[in-house]
């Protein structure tokens, strides 16, 4: 279950970024990459949260 | 309901965060707690402002970046070499390390202000992040030459996000190095892919346009109108002194007590070099490709869409969490019978008082110069106390030696200093970001030349309980 969550963590953190390289490549518009990046919070703030645990190291 | 009220009460009363005794060994953390809390810390939601500001500045594109890899190298060693190796040694917070030194009485007066200044640095990071969250409601947002209060709508919305940021800082520590480590790998990444996407509006197409478009359209070197110029010199001190209260001031001491060893010091790097560096620079890009503007919601929104406006928000948040955690600490140790969690309720009242007044933002950057410079005197003076004055043979932690509630060595390195940063100011017409150097080793010569002709010449060696 863990390594799912961190996969779709994983998932959110490439939506993010990605899509500005593709704006800058000129591959999708700004409006896509303002949506991908949308989905990409959701997904990482959705997931990251249950797998980032508290430290008491 | 009364049950639940009377459990959370409980369990706020347990949360000891040893603010008044040192941590004990097993308490301490290692690498990973202090790269989380300080990469989160510092890239927050005022470097949507800094950035930008730097570009209204007319700061050059090199002067920039050279400036800004040598003054978060300086910061770093001032983290490690300076506040680190006394947070270690005494596992002490700053407000208590300064009751040993300067006296009870003393120690009140240095945190009254020292909490105030949080909380109006706080207070700065929750106008940033209301920026954001009054974007969709439509409520019209402070500009540039805002000082006051602009509407009911701004008041009411400055003050939900002070309350949901106080709640979390209530929860103690743990819980803000929790969410900074929660937010920081999406934050950062929100930075860097909305300055990438805003470049081709600039009219850069490969990276080989980057250079030169960055000095004919972002760092141009020549300043908005009205605004003064920023030299190398300007971004180098300023990247050193942005957070000068915090290491040379000892701030830190709050949070480093916790560290396993002095090295762990370095760890600011993460914060330095994601936020003062990356995060900055991302900034300034997104200001040039929206024409000029100022407002971290818009400019943030303009090119990342509602995911920037929210990491706005959450930026605002990661900053200001620490920084009333810190507050709270402050003003804990003058009121010594509240809980903390009280204090901490009392001082994000007082940030989110203080944040409904966009001075703090539009001013930021000569505010953020002012509160570290008005507290780096009682870091010298911590500072040499804790690791110089053995080798001098001077007795260290006088106030708890001696009995006495206000160290007049203290107090007085403290004030002078600072007037003769003013003079120095006013005179010299050195600007308010250069006068930290000068100002330290001022502080460092008065706190020394004090403490040799009172123990040595005034003091009554019989009056020392502790031999040092």
């Amino acid at each position: 279950m863990r390594i799912l969550l961190i996969a779709i963590s994983i998932i959110g953190l490439i939506l993010t970024v990605v899509p500005s390289i593709l704006v800058f490549t000129q591959n999708i518009t700004l409006e896509t990459h303002k949506q991908l990046m949308l989905a990409g919070m959701v997904l990482w703030f959705g997931t990251a949260v249950f797998w980032i645990k508290e430290k008491n190291e | 309901m009364n049950n639940i009220i009377q459990r959370l009460d409980a369990r706020l009363k347990n949360i000891d965060e040893y603010e008044r005794r040192p941590v004990p060994d097993d308490k301490r953390k290692g690498w990973k707690g202090f790269l989380g809390m300080y990469a989160g810390e510092h890239t927050a939601g005022t470097e949507f402002v800094i950035g930008p500001l730097f570009v209204a500045h007319g700061v050059a594109t090199g002067e920039l970046i050279w400036g800004l890899i040598l003054g978060n190298v300086l910061a770093v060693l001032s983290w490690a070499f300076l506040c680190a190796p006394v947070a270690v040694k005494t596992k002490l917070t700053l407000y208590w390390q300064m009751k040993k030194i300067c006296g009870s009485k003393l120690a009140s007066v240095y945190n009254v202000v020292n909490a105030l200044m949080f909380c109006f640095l706080a207070g700065a990071m929750i106008a940033v992040a209301a920026t954001a969250i009054g974007l969709p409601f439509g409520i019209p947002m402070p500009e540039l030459g805002d000082w006051m209060p602009t509407s009911i709508g701004w008041v009411i919305t400055v003050f939900f996000v002070g309350l949901v940021i106080t709640l979390v800082a209530i929860m103690g520590y743990d819980y803000v190095a929790w969410f900074a480590n929660v937010a920081f790998p999406w934050m950062i990444l929100v930075f860097i892919a909305a300055a990438f996407a805003a470049l081709p509006k600039l009219g850069v197409t490969s990276i080989s346009d980057f250079w030169t478009v960055a000095q004919d359209k972002i760092w141009t070197g020549i300043p908005a109108e009205g605004q003064s110029k920023f030299t190398f010199w300007h971004v180098m001190f300023f990247a050193w002194f942005a957070n000068m209260a915090m290491h040379i001031g000892m701030a830190d001491m709050s949070i480093l007590r916790f560290a396993k060893k002095w090295q762990h010091g370095f760890a600011s790097g993460s914060g330095m070099f994601f936020g003062h560096f990356i995060a900055w620079m991302a900034s300034g890009i997104l200001t040039a490709a929206a024409a000029g503007a100022i407002a971290p919601g818009i400019i943030a929104y303009n090119s990342a869409g509602i995911a920037g406006a929210i990491c706005v928000v959450i930026a605002g948040w990661t900053t200001a969490n620490p920084t009333i955690y810190r507050a709270g600490l402050a003003f804990q140790s003058v009121t010594p019978n509240w809980k903390r969690w009280k204090v901490t309720l009392f001082t994000g009242l007082v940030t989110s008082i203080a944040a409904c007044f966009p001075a703090l933002v539009m001013q930021l950057l000569d505010f953020v110069a002012l509160y570290g410079l008005v507290l780096m005197p009682m870091g010298a003076v911590i500072f040499l106390d804790v690791m110089v004055f053995k080798k001098l043979n001077l007795i260290s932690n006088l106030a708890e030696n001696t009995g006495i509630d206000f160290n007049w060595m203290a107090g007085l390195t403290w004030v002078i200093t600072l007037l003769l940063c003013l003079s120095i100011n006013l005179y010299m017409g050195v600007e308010i970001f250069f006068l930290g150097l000068p100002g330290w080793f001022i502080a460092s010569l008065l706190y020394i030349g004090f403490s040799i002709l009172y123990q040595r010449k005034i003091m009554d060696p019989k009056s020392v309980k502790v031999p040092a």
